[in-house]
């Protein structure tokens, strides 16, 4: 199959004809969504405080406990977005195939390919407008799959890693991820990483944010509402 | 008959009584229970003597004038009977042609049974030719005296890691001992130097228990290198409450608060140095003031400035840190959409122009 008949594929698919409406969203993946979003929201933020603090609070230190909370507010988010993760992992198995879009990438489709190029152009105003999808568009999947699905792991793994080092040696922290530390070259170099993670992760939700709300205005499918309702709508 | 621990001590003049107290002194340190001490008591006495051979590669001498201000005296005294009488560069007697005959003696009268203790390691580049000991490269002489070694001690960041004569790019390729050595069990004993007290206690271990401690993944013994300075630092209310040091000289570096925003790298670094102390226990960076430099760490000498939270990334070419490079990402992102954004309204209004106009 060449790309062009790809690309015709996609524009005459049935599934999104104009008016139609398909349930993508099932409410687990939206529940998962809006935890994440809450949780990255916390995690960012107090992880950012916890590298470079507040300044300094007044009186006795018995008196305070500002950087324990700000450091229990990371802790007790990473915990959520973890067990989050891991119940999304298992919605990818149980729940309907668009839950398992962010788990792989259809490298050897060349519907998804000729979808991408064509998400490429549309993002650099070539196109007059872009392709319909029930699921993710091949550009979005990407950036899921990256800076979502990998994104996660990478930040699960050093920040359980860095975790283990208080909860101290021979703790289940340690014992499955203390391998990590060695493996960066170092405490110091995982709190780097971690620490790049989340830059990269803001830079996805303001790409993220962008492309939603765009897409719900110029694409010719609901964006938003479909995180919502789970409902996607079609128009022409 | 077989020379003993005791014989040894006895003969250097320490008396019983101060045998015994070493032999409770050593099982507090180790962390083991008070029986132990008649155990170690009881080893010393029976077991013939291991003999421990000291080499020095590349390095600053700084472990051995450590180990040698192990604070206790009654440490250093039967240790030192332990070590002197055989092979250390620096504390043995002998010299010259004498001084190498005797290691090769050692090494062939006491063939698998001895300890080798590295302090410093061997450069590589050039045939291993930037250290020479006795007209010959140090990793010859290293490598030669491993493989009859009972088992190999890596004293300080030197041998464990390659510390700054290591850093980059490293021109005579210094390389940790245990790249060089391999086939023999190996503990690692970090820091520039290493803590006295930790240094006593891991030789007392291995000679009395004929056994390596209880290592982590690095290779560490767990018993001292176990938890973070920060975990253990009497500042850490400080820094749970939020209260930092900003400036060298303000009022908060007066009162002692945590000195995290100084770019100390206790919450990074494995070591003893908040619980043993140095100098018989009077103090340890943190507690005069400054942050921890995390000179037991691998590559404490290349990450960036000592003085940083969030430390330099060399891989970004330009030295920068991770809040920069995120930071700038996250501009750039957000800079992108705006533009974006602008020029999608612009398309948004001229397509919708083109719609009314058609009909």
């Amino acid at each position: 199959m060449d790309l062009n008949a790809a690309a015709a594929e996609l524009d005459n698919n049935p599934e999104t004809a104009a008016g139609r409406t398909v349930y993508v969203y099932e409410a687990p993946v939206r529940l998962w969504h809006w935890i994440n979003t809450l949780c990255i929201l916390v995690l960012a933020t107090s992880g950012y405080l916890i590298a470079s603090p507040l300044p300094s609070t007044p009186g006795e230190a018995s008196d305070q406990f500002l950087m324990g909370y700000i450091r229990f507010a990371h802790f007790a988010a990473a915990y959520i977005f973890t067990i989050g993760f891991l119940v999304r992992i298992y919605w990818a198995v149980v729940g309907n195939h668009h839950a398992r879009e962010l788990f792989y990438l259809p490298i050897t489709n060349p519907k998804w390919w000729a979808g991408l190029l064509r998400e490429l152009r549309w993002y650099l105003f070539l196109e007059r407008q872009p392709y319909k999808y029930v699921g993710h568009n091949p550009m979005g999947h990407l950036f899921m799959f990256i800076f979502v699905t990998v994104a996660a792991v990478l930040m699960i793994c050093t920040g359980f890693a860095l975790y283990s080092e208080g909860a101290g040696l021979g703790s289940w922290q340690d014992l499955l991820f203390g391998w990590v530390i060695p493996l960066f070259g170092g405490s110091q170099a995982v709190h780097s990483w971690h620490h790049l993670g989340m830059w990269g992760i803001v830079c996805f939700v303001i790409l993220h944010v962008y492309a939603a709300v765009r897409e719900d205005i110029m694409s010719r499918q609901t964006m938003i509402s479909t995180m919502i309702s789970g409902q996607r709508t079609f128009r022409e | 008959m077989t020379e003993t621990f005791y014989d040894v001590l006895r003969r250097q003049g320490i008396s019983r009584r101060s045998f015994l107290k070493f032999c409770s002194l050593t099982a507090t340190s180790l962390g083991l229970d008070s029986s132990y001490a008649a155990e170690i008591a009881k080893a010393m006495e029976t077991k013939p003597r291991t003999p421990v051979i000291w080499l020095e590669g590349l390095e600053c001498t700084c472990c051995s004038e450590s180990f040698i201000r192990s604070a206790h005296p009654l440490t250093k005294d039967v240790i030192l009977s332990m070590l002197s009488l055989d092979y250390h560069v620096t504390l043995m007697a002998a010299a010259g042609h004498q001084a190498e005959k005797q290691l090769q003696e050692i090494k062939k009268k006491y063939k698998g049974n001895y300890i080798l203790a590295v302090e410093g390691n061997p450069p590589l580049n050039e045939d291993g030719m930037y250290c020479i000991e006795g007209g010959r490269p140090f990793v010859e002489i290293l490598k030669e005296t491993a493989a009859d070694a009972k088992a190999v001690i890596a004293w300080g960041a030197c041998a464990s890691y390659g510390c700054v004569q290591a850093a980059k790019p490293n021109p005579t390729r210094a390389t940790p001992i245990d790249k060089v050595i391999s086939g023999k069990p190996l503990i690692k004993v970090p820091g520039c130097p290493p803590i006295a007290e930790v240094m006593t206690g891991v030789v007392t271990y291995l000679l009395t228990f004929d056994r390596l401690p209880e290592l982590d993944r690095q290779g560490r013994p767990k018993m001292f290198y176990g938890q973070r300075i920060h975990d253990k630092c009497y500042r850490r209310p400080h820094f749970d409450a939020g209260q930092f040091v900003e400036k060298w000289d303000d009022d908060a570096a007066r009162k002692g608060y945590c000195l995290y925003k100084m770019g100390c790298k206790g919450p990074t670094t494995y070591n003893a140095c908040s619980t043993v102390r140095w100098n018989d226990g009077v103090s340890f960076p943190i507690q005069s003031g400054h942050g921890c430099i995390g000179c037991s760490e691998d590559g404490f000498w290349d990450k960036g400035s000592f003085y940083d939270r969030v430390t330099d990334i060399k891989q970004f070419g330009v030295e920068s840190n991770a809040d920069k490079v995120g930071g700038t990402a996250a501009a750039v992102a957000g800079a992108a959409v705006a533009v974006h954004a602008a020029a999608s309204v612009l398309k948004k209004a001229k397509k919708s122009e083109t719609v009314t106009g058609e009909k």
